[in-house]
């Protein structure tokens, strides 16, 4: 049986399932004589509790993180929240109800009224409070914790969906894999997962209950595939893929610092994204040739004032003395709607990701929106910086903030400050209005950048963030694909570069396309960056335009990525 | 009785962790401390309930109101709308 679910770590593994079920507790209502004796074992039970909490946290803080522990202190306060034991010893006393049934009556009151909220993240704390909940009623019940014997050989883990708790108790060195039935790509097992660098593939539906214990098992987490009881053909391939990932990824690591060229001589450009300064240092290690996209967000959030230009200056010039003359595409701030500022009143809206955000609001800004440019071009003496504007939609945008930034280089020179001569301006392509009307834009900028994640988003007219509607969010559909293609035509018709900064420019399926339709530059989370150097010297331009012409009539992204994948191998 | 009325002006209002150092700076007075969310004109809680807490919904610029009562109901007013407007710092 071949299960697929969505993929939330990478890796590939093989190893018996190993069933992982929450034991339910039934709780028994009774009338109880003595209120006090009854409280007394609520509070022994919590004593317990508390330890066993406690222990939970030091285990996941020296085998996960600081962060994932925490969660062990929040449950924590739970057990010991007054209201919640005011609440219970109420019932205890005037209705003589056992302790039992008044605690889980109790937890279930906090719970429901979060969970009726309709807010993410106190839905998240119901479940926890749940858990605190069923914790104390295991011990009052004398259970032990849910049955972990089972696990003591190395297996891939096969649950409905897993807690904090339950993750946090399992002993990691007989983790080969995760699979879970529910759960969504940012869900608890999908973050632990790729914390421990284990494969996890979640949401596989409610097939995944008929694997029995013991079923050998194959995972692939990029795949999002699980194959359960496997042919001898399929094991043998898991079996290749697993030794020759972990030597594959050693040599890759050691060519990183080559350039990418095809076998037929097209040299493309590799670079990063990175989201702070230290970002930049890691990025040359993997053999980054420049940043293709450093978002400068990380300088706005989580403050009460904001940056000023000197502040600025600093953290633009680390970036830039760290690549050298090594090109860095800045792009200007990139906030609004989710993305909240507490000194700018930026207001609620119902479709944050259709709002006043990126340049809508930066140029709504002009005094504000100086400040960056100013600090950016001071810092640009001796670098090959570029500036690019995110959210771009119409042609008068682009004016406008190509006018601020004139603006901003006569009032830096004003001040007695170098800036560098010529200085790339470019734009986000990511609105396919933008994508639409590239001939045109490309006469303004000297450069686009394609940022396939929002672009994808707003092609198929679904919120990326959503797990509901991950079935939309492919940038191999043709429907994107074909706009790419038109903008890197447009562009070299004009004579200007054309880079890709989202997700697709590392995804191994995806990139052969982009270098087919004559992509000039990769950029992408640095540690990808060695893989796909590897995969793209395996091609020869000739054939990935070929490639290129032909996927763009398929009728979807998966038929895209089954092309891709099979192309080399026939 | 100590009364107050605070703005909440912090980004995730009184979630997460401003949440659990507003609990943990109420149970650090020996009066009895209420919490109401004035913008929903919602239930009173227990400031010293984390689960209370979370259940008001106080967003950002939500109104909060205090009540004290108890030796030290003065300070505990003072100090809790202090820590409130210094955004948690």
């Amino acid at each position: 049986m071949i299960l697929k679910g969505i993929p939330a770590s990478g890796g590939i593994a093989a190893g018996p399932a190993y069933i992982f079920r929450h034991s339910e507790v039934g709780i028994r209502r009774e009338t109880i004589s003595d209120p006090t004796a009854e409280i007394a074992r609520l509070n022994a039970a919590r004593d317990a509790a508390r330890q066993q909490l406690q222990t939970l946290r030091e285990k996941t803080e020296a085998e996960a993180s600081a962060e994932e522990a925490a969660i062990f202190d929040a449950h924590a306060m739970f057990l010991d929240d007054p209201s919640l034991l005011e609440m219970v010893a109420d019932v205890v006393n005037r209705e003589k109800l056992n302790v039992e049934a008044a605690w889980s009556d109790g937890i279930e009151n906090f719970a429901a009224q979060m969970e009726m909220m309709g807010d993410e993240y106190l839905s998240a704390r119901a479940a926890d409070i749940r858990d605190v909940g069923k914790r104390v009623i295991r011990i009052l019940s004398g259970q032990g914790e849910t049955d972990l014997s089972g696990l003591s050989a190395p297996s891939i883990i096969l649950a409905q969906d897993l807690t904090p708790s339950d993750t946090a108790r399992l002993d990691k060195q007989f983790v080969l894999g995760f699979a879970t039935a529910e759960g969504g790509p940012t869900s608890h097992t999908a973050i632990l997962a790729k914390a421990l660098g284990l494969p996890a593939v979640v949401g596989c539906g409610p097939r995944l209950s008929e694997i029995a214990s013991g079923t050998d098992m194959l995972i692939h987490g990029a795949k999002g595939e699980l194959v359960a009881n496997p042919d001898e053909a399929t094991r043998k391939q898991y079996e290749k893929l697993t030794g020759e990932a972990s030597r594959l990824a050693e040599q890759e690591l050691k060519s990183a610092g080559e350039h990418a060229v095809t076998k037929d001589g097209r040299q493309v450009e590799i670079v990063a994204n990175v989201g702070s300064p230290s970002d930049a240092v890691s990025a040359l290690k993997f053999g980054a040739e420049g940043i293709g996209l450093l978002r400068t967000e990380f300088l706005y959030l989580e403050r009460s004032t904001a940056p000023t230009e000197e502040e600025q200056l600093t953290a633009y010039k680390a970036v830039l003395d760290v690549m050298e003359t090594r090109p860095v595409v800045v792009r200007t701030l990139d906030v609004g709607g989710d993305k909240q500022l507490d000194y700018l009143d930026l207001g609620k809206e119902a479709n944050p990701f259709l709002g006043w955000r990126a340049i809508r609001m930066c140029l709504d800004k002009p005094e504000f929106f100086k400040i960056q440019l100013r600090a950016l071009l001071r810092a640009s003496p001796g670098h090959d910086l570029r500036i690019m504007f995110p959210m771009i939609a119409t042609l008068e945008e682009v004016r406008r903030s190509k006018a601020l930034l004139a603006e901003a280089r006569q009032e830096v020179l004003a001040g007695g400050s170098p800036v560098a001569d010529h200085i790339q301006v470019g734009i986000m392509v990511e609105i396919p209005a933008a994508a639409q009307m590239a001939d045109l834009f490309a006469k303004e900028v000297d450069f686009f950048s394609i940022g396939t994640n929002d672009l994808t988003q707003y092609t198929m007219a679904a919120e990326r963030t959503s797990e509901k509607m991950a079935y939309l969010a492919d940038p191999c559909h043709p429907a994107v694909v074909r706009q790419i293609k038109r903008v890197i035509e447009e562009g070299h018709k004009a004579g200007i570069w054309i880079g890709v900064c989202g997700e697709m420019a590392g995804d191994p399926e995806a990139a052969p396309v982009l270098l087919g339709l004559g992509l000039d530059e990769f950029s992408m989370a640095a540690p990808g960056i060695p893989h796909l150097k590897a995969i793209l010297r395996e091609w020869t331009y000739a054939e990935a335009k070929k490639l290129a012409e032909h996927v763009v009539n398929f009728e979807n992204g998966a038929a895209v990525r089954e092309y891709v994948r099979n192309y080399l191998h026939e | 009785m100590e009364k107050g009325k605070v703005r909440v002006i912090n980004e995730v209002g009184l979630h997460a962790r401003p949440a659990a150092l507003f609990v943990a700076k109420a149970a650090s007075f020996k009066s009895d401390i209420r919490i109401h969310n004035a913008t929903k004109d919602g239930k009173w809680v227990s400031a010293k309930s984390i689960l209370g807490i979370l259940t008001l919904g106080v967003e950002k610029d939500h109104e909060i109101e205090i009540t004290a009562e108890g030796e030290d109901e003065v300070e505990a007013v003072k100090q809790i709308i202090a820590l409130i407007e210094s955004d948690f710092a």
